[in-house]
């Protein structure tokens, strides 16, 4: 044997994985040491979608942000609009009316949902299930024709407004949710039986990128990866905020932390979102959407037309912008992929001073080669799809 | 607010010599830390009973241009079993622009730590791969620095071989 | 003689025929509209003249104009006779090997017997074997002489894969072989005139194994790993452009159709119907004379023929539709420990069952 690799020397094959790999999807790239098809070394290089958010925010005014928001993780942008919303009505000290609660709970989980949607869809995609992902992207339009005709948009929402919302909901806006959902169970299930006791799927993704939990906690893994690990922490039950504590939800926890099991708990928290949803259009109560604060949140058009008072308050808030107190704020939402949250830092002037998003899927990637090392090239696949790296998110 | 002021009372005791300032805006404990113990400070909080901070969750820093010292690196810790959240700052001047770093405590610190050298430029010590992460090897300067300008341009780099 | 080069060349022409200007082109556009109808789409159908669209069909044109008119592209630092050469060796096994499957039986037609098969040989499934053999040299050639990563990735998964289930593959028909006791593809088909004599009864685990191998021979999802696009890009044919990259994929639904001639003439009864002889046909056509009666049946028996093959090609598109794809590893285990193990079990059994009797 020794004089067969002697006479025969072998060496390792290095690849470029990307930036435009069918596998990278968010441009990134894999620098992949291969002997055979075993993986030895694994580099991730992020950054192809740096747009220097932080920057941009810190040259707009607070009610500016909403937009850079939206093109974070592009697939969920409400949770985004909601996430930032938040911080900064907690930077304020301003409380929201109810109803606008509800509704900000319904467009994060409807948000969910389509990422969910998406993210299980382009696994299958990628694993050679073409006709799992056409499904889900049935199902996921569904989703976001109910977004649009919420806000407007499909993608790129920019719906919420500090204290406050966009417009209120659609009038047949339950009617339309009756509707869609029952599709996208429908689309669920027929997903489940084509993927969940596949057994091709299940070789395929079973104890690959296994991750146990106490590792998970020291890569700063959240979200649908870390309770795939075991570990119970969701942000919307942990420090329950809207009006989470009112609804009942499960949060689904895997065993092993092996991307089955992420691919289960996604599959669970879609039919979970589509529970809050409906508890929520079932409760929600009617009243104003907007905190009438004319110095934080616009008033009507109506009345600045009208009225001299909110014609300057609507000039100065739009030229100046709102002003926070000086001060310091980080508030978490529950993202697709994670705790998303937002560091705002006022210095009492029109614009933040600093703006920092803790991206959920950041540390997610850092883990890949953890994850990856030691195992074949084919397993690069289900495990990237699965940690559900954004460009959007993970660059900024 | 009682139960919240657990842990910056903790480590006003634990290291009095340490702690700068404290501060619990909008709920958010705060503590003000030298920049020298950082690693010390956030062990304790990580394997001290009472306190048990497992998660690191963000780790970014701020710039204070004018003020002295320069830079605040803030830390976001967040404990599983007690449920909280801490925020710790360690301020960093501009002349000695350095700080340990707890990649041996979170090997999840690892990119966050580099995103922070990259966009401010503050170096990590005892990092095992301080490399820029989101821009590129060969950009000038750090753009997250107050003075570096809005409409800063780089010059185009051709591939390196 | 000049009747029998009449007829060799008829035969050549019908299949050539059937096989390039039927099957192929008409593949590309079965596989767009299959795939769409299972996944709730329309599937193409743009393509138009005057603003006939027919069903999508027009797009096998416009296929055919985009791919001779696009530039041929040979990668630089890639082996340029070698990188020409492999989609030639790849297509023309595919094509071959139909030459020994028959596609109908034997008839007295105006004095002259006509034996619907291009090649009566005895040996016919080793012909077929040592023609899908070749076309590994193929995608191991266009891996290698591309000078892509990818490509050699491709190319060395290939070579392994194809290896591995030709054992199975060949193993698995040696049950057929017993049963028959013959390799010449006619007889074995006449052999099963009867319903219940049909290979899928007397070998049922031989064409489970079969099929399987088949699919993995050809490449085709869910074992299509040599040119996995999530993983390497496009495995061997990443640096193919324009015509060589249309004759691996021509040589892919050849293969589909081979395969489907294979396994209908082992496995499901050839050109006959159930329950219907031949005898039966030839009597309901006595009006029409012997000669008459003769063609007839004959047409009969081609069109039974082809129609099975197309239940089988229908059969392999929605497998490559449905299933996700195996991994690396996975597949060679799937050959190595699962299917050649059953493979020499049901030789085992069959002999036994054999030798009882």
């Amino acid at each position: 044997m020794s004089d067969l690799k002697k006479t025969l020397p072998t060496e390792y094959m290095v690849l470029n994985m990307g930036p435009s790999h069918p596998v990278t999807h968010g441009t990134v790239k894999f620098l992949v040491t291969l002997d055979g098809e075993t993986i030895v070394d694994f580099v991730v290089d992020i950054g192809y979608l740096h747009r220097g958010f932080e920057k941009m925010c810190e040259n707009s005014t607070w009610e500016q942000v909403f937009p850079y928001t939206d093109r974070l993780n592009y697939v969920p942008p409400m949770i985004n609009n909601v996430g930032y919303a938040l911080a900064v009505e907690k930077l304020l000290g301003i409380d929201v009316p109810e109803r606008n609660k509800y509704i900000r709970v319904i467009a994060s989980e409807l948000s969910r949902i389509s990422d969910h949607l998406t993210n299980v869809a382009a696994s299958g995609l990628e694993l050679g299930a073409f006709t799992a992902f056409l499904y889900f992207v049935e199902a996921r339009e569904l989703v976001w024709d109910m977004l649009e005709s919420l806000c407007g948009a499909r993608l790129t929402s920019n719906y919420v407004r500090i204290g406050g919302l966009k417009n209120d909901l659609p009038e047949d806006f339950k009617d339309q949710t009756t509707a869609v959902f029952k599709r996208c169970r429908e689309l669920w299930s027929d997903v489940d039986k084509l993927l969940t006791k596949n057994r091709i799927f299940i070789d395929r993704v079973r104890d690959v990128g296994i991750m146990p939990p106490d590792e998970a906690i020291a890569w700063g893994f959240t979200g649908p990866c870390l309770r795939a690990s075991g570990v119970p922490y969701d942000v919307r039950k942990a420090n329950p905020y809207l009006v989470y504590d009112r609804m009942d939800f499960e949060i689904p926890i895997g065993e092993k932390g092996d991307n089955f099991d992420r691919y289960l708990v996604r599959m669970e928290e879609i039919i979970q979102s589509m529970r809050i949803v409906e508890q929520a259009l079932k409760e929600i109560p009617s009243g104003p959407i907007n905190v009438d604060m004319p110095e934080y949140r616009w008033q009507s058009k109506d009345d600045i037309y009208n009225k001299i008072e909110s014609l300057i308050f609507h000039f100065k808030t739009v030229t100046e912008g709102i002003k926070p107190p000086p001060g310091e704020v980080y508030f978490a939402v529950e993202g697709t992929n994670g705790e998303l949250g937002f560091y705002l830092v006022s210095d009492g002037r029109g614009k933040p001073y600093k703006c920092r998003v803790r991206p959920p899927c950041f540390p997610l990637t850092a883990a890949m080669p953890r994850m990856i090392k030691g195992s074949l090239i084919a397993d690069v696949v289900p495990t990237f799809d699965m940690i559900n790296m954004i460009g959007g998110e993970c660059d900024r | 607010m009682e139960h919240m002021n657990v842990t910056l009372k903790k480590l006003k005791d634990s290291f009095p010599d340490s702690i700068i300032d404290t501060h619990s805006f909008r709920g958010d404990d705060t503590a003000i830390v030298k920049k020298e113990h950082i690693v010390k400070i956030c062990e304790f909080l990580r394997d001290d009973d009472d306190l048990l901070y497992n998660f690191m969750m963000d780790l970014t820093a701020v710039d204070y241009l004018g003020r002295e010292p320069r830079f605040e690196v803030v830390y976001h810790f967040y404990s599983l079993k007690h449920n909280r959240r801490v925020r710790i700052k360690a301020p960093v001047p501009e002349s000695n622009c350095t700080i340990d770093s707890i990649v041996s405590l979170w090997i999840g610190a690892d990119w966050f730590e580099r995103e922070v050298y990259d966009l401010y430029g503050i170096v990590f010590k005892g990092h095992p791969n301080l490399k820029r992460i989101l821009l590129y090897e060969g950009f000038e300067g750090h753009p997250l620095r107050k003075d570096y300008p809005v409409k800063e341009r780089q010059p185009l780099i051709g591939p390196k071989n | 003689m000049l009747a029998e080069l009449i007829e060799t060349i008829a035969k050549i022409m019908f299949i050539f025929g059937v096989n390039m200007g039927f099957f192929t082109p008409i593949l590309g556009w079965v596989e767009r509209k299959q795939s769409a109808v299972m996944q709730d789409r329309v599937g193409a159908n743009r393509a138009d003249i005057f603003g006939f669209r027919v069903i999508g069909l027009l797009h096998i044109l416009a296929d055919a104009i985009k791919v001779l008119t696009k530039e041929d592209f040979v990668p630089a630092g890639a082996n340029k006779f070698f990188h020409t050469l492999a989609p030639f060796i790849s297509l023309t096994p595919a094509l071959v090997t139909f030459a020994v499957i028959p596609f109908g039986g034997q008839y007295e037609i105006f004095g002259h017997k006509v034996n619907l098969v291009i090649a009566d040989l005895d040996i016919g499934i080793l012909f077929i074997f040592a023609f899908a053999s070749l076309a590994t040299y193929g995608t191991v050639l266009a891996g290698w002489s591309s000078n892509n990563n990818w490509s050699f990735l491709g190319g060395m998964r290939a070579s392994a894969q194809m290896l591995s289930y030709e054992v199975a593959m060949g193993l698995s028909i040696i049950g057929v072989i017993m049963v028959y006791s013959s390799l010449k593809l006619t007889e074995i088909g006449a052999m099963q005139a009867e319903f219940f004599r049909w290979g899928i009864f007397l070998q049922p685990v031989g064409f489970i194994l079969f099929l399987t191998c088949a699919i993995a021979e050809n490449k085709r999802a869910p074992f299509d790993i040599p040119e996995a696009e999530s993983e390497i890009v496009a495995g061997y044919f990443t640096e193919y452009s324009s015509m060589k990259f249309v004759m691996f994929w021509m040589g892919e639904f050849l293969e589909i159709v081979t395969i489907s001639g294979i396994i209908t003439t082992l496995f499901f009864g050839a050109w006959h119907i159930p329950f219907v002889s031949n005898e039966m046909l030839l009597s309901i056509f006595g009006f029409a004379g012997p000669d008459g009666a003769n063609i007839l049946t004959m047409l009969i028996n081609i069109a039974t023929f082809f129609v099975k093959i197309i239940f089988f090609i229908w059969l392999q598109m929605t497998i490559r539709w449905t299933l996700p794809r195996f991994r690396y590893d996975q597949i060679m285990k799937l050959g190595w420990k699962i299917l050649l193990p059953l493979a020499l079990i049901n030789i085992f059994i069959t002999g036994l069952v054999l030798l009882v009797k």
